[in-house]
């Protein structure tokens, strides 16, 4: 098995599509937190929303990240903006879900005692209960940065480019050593990030006690 | 419309490959999960190292596990049932667990009191009570195991995701358009099934505590 005599005639190839798929999934995660922090706020705020809201975040959990590439394809065609258009979509439910969740978990005394101090809304928002759901939201930030890195894998295969390029490569030619060469980096790549995000998690949430 | 009446004996044959994929490996994941839950339960300290281990192949892109697999069990179903199985162990060991250590501790008292033996006291206590989380982990298996058997499809484990792949490839939309709601379906309808099994349960669960 020469994976590594591989990696050592290409070091330039496979870092560049490592750089790739870390740029693709560190952007749709951030187009996916810009996206549904407000609305997990919107969903936690207003009522009438939550049934229906919490319904349609389950039925998207459940459809496959291959169909989901698939129903992308026929709107948008093929290359990097449908695969980041498909990651982002992926990535928006477990952040929706944790915002939620984490907005939930607030007892009702401690919003209570912030109005009592005079606190307006936008203020109790921000410095109150935003602050307190914060691990639990980065707690779902990082689940979708890790999800988004596996569905950019899957997603080279309509452009998105990055290591699952050599993945689809070395099993279409059956490349052993190819294969391999996008494999490991890729998975490297996963606990990587899934590691230093858990540090900073970490770092995030301790000041806050 | 014309290509899912013109092929629907071919989606027939596509979607009871996908659910005999998904079935078998989900059935296998059970069976080894399972006890790994109960055994992680009693022997406290096993816990973080078990799910440590069932997060490492939880965070490796599934493209790349199956990639991983090819060189020590070549293409089609045998390495796509173990890749299944890996990635089902985090949710049904964690729930086994969880679902287990939630029991009332009076409850296992009573039973202790009642001269019940280590092993009636978990078959005929422990599990019965636990079965609706257990269960829940069970449908969040079953769910992705069906999405990610899509994805086996490029490594020649038959399924849905063949009409998918073969759409891209060959640009036929209607191909891609008509993998991608099947397996969407049949997601979402194992979804639906589970869920309202999981209901049941915990409904009569819920009668005899």
């Amino acid at each position: 098995m020469n994976v590594l005599s591989y990696l050592l005639e290409h070091p330039t190839q496979v870092l560049a599509l490592a750089r790739a798929h870390l740029w693709i999934s560190l952007l749709a995660t951030g187009i996916a937190t810009a996206v549904s922090v407000p609305l997990g706020i919107v969903v936690h705020r207003v009522r009438a929303v939550r049934a229906p809201a919490l319904g349609m975040v389950n039925v998207g959990q459940a459809i496959p990240s291959l169909a989901l590439l698939g129903l992308t394809l026929p709107l948008l065609g093929i290359g990097f903006t449908p695969a980041l258009v498909a990651i982002s979509v992926r990535a928006l439910l477990p952040i929706l879900l944790n915002t939620y969740a984490g907005l939930l978990s607030i007892p009702q005394h401690i919003i209570e005692a912030a109005r009592g101090m005079g606190m307006t809304d936008a203020q109790i928002l921000w410095r109150v209960e935003l602050r307190l759901a914060s691990p639990v939201i980065v707690a779902g930030i990082r689940t979708a940065l890790v999800v988004s890195i596996g569905v950019a894998t899957l997603a080279a295969y309509i452009g998105a480019g990055g290591l699952g390029d050599l993945i689809f490569q070395g099993i279409a030619m059956v490349d052993t050593p190819l294969l391999l060469a996008g494999a490991i980096p890729a998975a490297g790549l996963a606990f990587a990030v899934d590691g230093l995000f858990g540090i900073l998690e970490r770092q995030l949430v301790r000041p806050l006690g | 419309m014309s290509y899912p009446l013109a092929n629907a004996l071919l989606i027939w044959r596509l979607t009871l490959e996908h659910v005999q994929i998904s079935a078998v490996s989900c059935l296998l994941a059970i069976l080894t999960a399972c006890p790994l839950g109960v055994l992680v339960s009693r022997v406290r300290w096993l816990a973080p190292p078990v799910l440590a281990a069932a997060g490492i192949f939880y965070t490796i892109p599934s493209v790349a596990l199956f990639a991983i697999l090819i060189p020590v069990l070549g293409l089609g179903v045998k390495p796509t049932v173990l890749a299944l199985v890996l990635y089902s162990q985090l949710a049904l060991i964690r729930n086994t667990a969880v679902g287990i250590n939630e029991v009332d501790a009076a409850l296992l008292q009573a039973a202790q009191g009642m001269g019940m033996t280590d092993a009636q006291i978990l078959w005929r206590v422990e599990v019965p009570l636990a079965i609706p989380v257990i269960f829940a982990g069970v449908r969040t298996a079953t769910v992705m195991a069906i999405g990610l058997a899509s994805i086996a499809a490029y490594i020649g484990a038959g399924g849905l995701g063949v009409l998918i792949f073969q759409g891209i490839s060959t640009g036929n939309t209607d191909q891609i358009l008509t993998g991608a709601v099947a397996v969407s379906t049949l997601a979402l309808l194992a979804d639906a099934t589970l869920s309202s099994m999981q209901r049941m349960l915990q409904w009569a669960m819920g009668v005899r505590a």
